[in-house]
């Protein structure tokens, strides 16, 4: 990820802030920045959603297209992602620089949203066997200011919730109708080892201050999909367990007010003011 | 006649447009704070994105520095959901380099590159929606990040294009209109001097009728300049008004 040079004073000095919950921004050490989402913001794809995390900012679109099912599951659907690190973000991702880092945070996304439990991919299947529905899920980072995991497992939840497919009918010819695509799928919480605590939404010089990180994929049941270790550091078992209940904790208490936030957001349909990026 | 008719007996265009108006041009400057210099332009359905670094040391290797004026290094990207069909490269394929290069030597005309030598100034620009003016909303975008940017130019770089059916010429070609069969053409102008930076067609056309194009094209430059003037006066005067208080 875009990094940020910062010397050691400035490093002890976070530490110590986290040491006494206290951040640089003000945060607590379980406070996320303040969020702006919006959905609906390119109008040809299917669903779209964009995330600004302080100065993450995470645009996502997705388009459903009709292929034919994987040979293994011909009962379901399936959800194919694609992460563009653009040179907006960092002119180190020009060219083929931010491959790297798109194709790592793409294999991460495809094991988070890989199970049963995050969505249900039966209601993405037409006729069995012949047809299902493939979503490509793209994301597409403008702005890095760490914790990306975060914004872009909030940004795909929000532009699935937007997304809209029609209904298909299998007859002799097809029918179509509109059907909104609702789903129950996880969301990452990326926690940060800073010190001897741990702490969630880190920005980039808290990241450089800390050894490792773990990323914890939560469903609003609680249940948890995925969990990883990110950085060059080692954890005990103690932190592990640590850092997984609260970033269990953490992750299931964003649902709940996401959920709200998109469902108000959907309810003021065509009276709903498009902004994008003009505010 | 067969076909989608770029303009009707009554002179309207397939969205309804007259043959000269130009789509709505929407646009900000300033939308990220990481950057240098960045802007965000709407003209009609084709959103774009611009954003600078620089100038700054030159990257890579010392060899591409020059010695008497700065390195402008474009790259043109589209975001794989911008196109109708799921686009799957986002750069790299032989089109957005052929774009990369146009942008480059359109910026190279404008911006004062003498007074960065042994510089790079970096201009990256994405299309999150195309329909139609890929090329003229990437380089509007990009003169607004470039004034965010604080970069000396000798003016205002906008562009447009210009197609031609029935024997009037269009400005402002949509998608469909520019994939129609007919012509478009390209072109890039610094309005005060009246001096084109960069044109580009693709298609056959009378000779006769060039002129008529190129005019159309000029006028809807022009008109394009005033909007880009008072977008960057306008956010001139938001962030003085921030910065007394």
């Amino acid at each position: 990820m875009a990094s940020v040079q910062i010397s050691e004073a400035e490093k002890v000095y976070i530490m110590h802030g986290v040491r006494d919950d206290l951040r640089v921004d003000g945060r607590g050490c379980e406070d996320y920045r303040h969020m702006e989402i919006e959905t609906d913001v390119v109008s040809n794809t299917d669903g779209s959603a964009k995330v600004r995390m302080g100065h993450t900012d995470v645009l996502v679109g997705i388009k459903a297209e009709l292929r034919r099912p994987r040979p293994n599951v011909p009962d379901e659907g399936y959800l194919e992602f694609f992460v563009d690190c653009s040179a907006n973000a960092t002119p180190e991702f020009e060219g083929r620089g931010g491959e790297e880092l798109g194709v790592e945070l793409s294999n991460t996304l495809y094991k988070v949203f890989n199970s049963h439990r995050s969505l249900d991919l039966r209601s993405l299947c037409v006729c069995p066997g012949e047809h299902c529905w493939v979503l490509y899920v793209d994301v597409l980072l403008l702005q890095c200011d760490g914790n990306l995991f975060d914004a872009m497992s909030i940004a795909i939840k929000a532009a699935l919730f937007n997304t809209r497919i029609p209904k298909v009918r299998v007859l002799e010819d097809e029918e179509g109708g509109k059907e909104i695509e609702l789903s129950d799928d996880p969301y990452d919480c990326l926690r940060l080892r800073v010190g001897h605590r741990h702490v969630v939404d880190a920005t980039l010089q808290e990241k450089a201050c800390s050894a490792a990180s773990l990323l914890v994929a939560v469903t609003p049941r609680g249940a948890v999909t995925c969990v990883r270790k990110l950085g060059a550091g080692s954890l005990d078992p103690d932190s592990i367990f640590e850092m997984t209940e609260t970033g269990k904790r953490v992750g299931k208490a964003l649902h709940a007010p996401l959920m709200e936030l998109l469902q108000k957001d959907e309810s003021l349909g065509k009276k709903r003011q498009k902004v994008g990026f003009l505010a | 006649m067969a076909g989608l008719e770029l303009l009707s007996d009554q002179g309207y265009r397939l969205d309804g447009r007259k043959a000269s108006e130009l789509r709505k041009v929407q646009a900000r400057m300033g939308v990220f704070g990481q950057a240098d210099g960045s802007a965000y332009m709407e003209q009609g359905n084709t959103k774009a994105l611009a954003v600078v670094y620089g100038p700054h040391e030159v990257r890579g290797s010392r060899s591409k520095s020059l010695h008497d004026r700065a390195v402008i290094n474009c790259q043109y990207s589209m975001a794989t959901f911008s196109t109708a069909e799921r686009k799957r490269r986002p750069h790299g394929d032989r089109k957005s380099s052929e774009m990369s290069l146009h942008l480059k030597q359109t910026f190279e005309a404008a911006v004062l590159t003498q007074l960065y030598p042994r510089s790079q100034i970096d201009i990256y620009v994405k299309i999150l929606q195309s329909d139609g003016g890929n090329y003229s909303a990437c380089v509007n975008a990009a003169t607004l990040a470039l004034v965010d940017a604080g970069i000396p130019m000798r003016d205002y770089v906008c562009a447009c294009t210009a197609g031609f059916a029935e024997g009037t010429a269009l400005a402002d070609l949509c998608h469909a209109e520019e994939t129609g069969g007919g012509t478009a053409l390209s072109l890039a102008l610094l309005p005060r001097s009246q001096s084109i930076a960069l044109v580009q067609m693709d298609a056959r056309l009378h000779q006769d009728h060039l002129d008529t194009l190129m005019e159309a094209a000029m006028e809807a430059c022009k008109g394009l300049s005033k909007v880009l003037d008072s977008v960057v006066r306008q956010h001139l005067q938001e962030v003085s008004v921030l910065s007394r208080d």
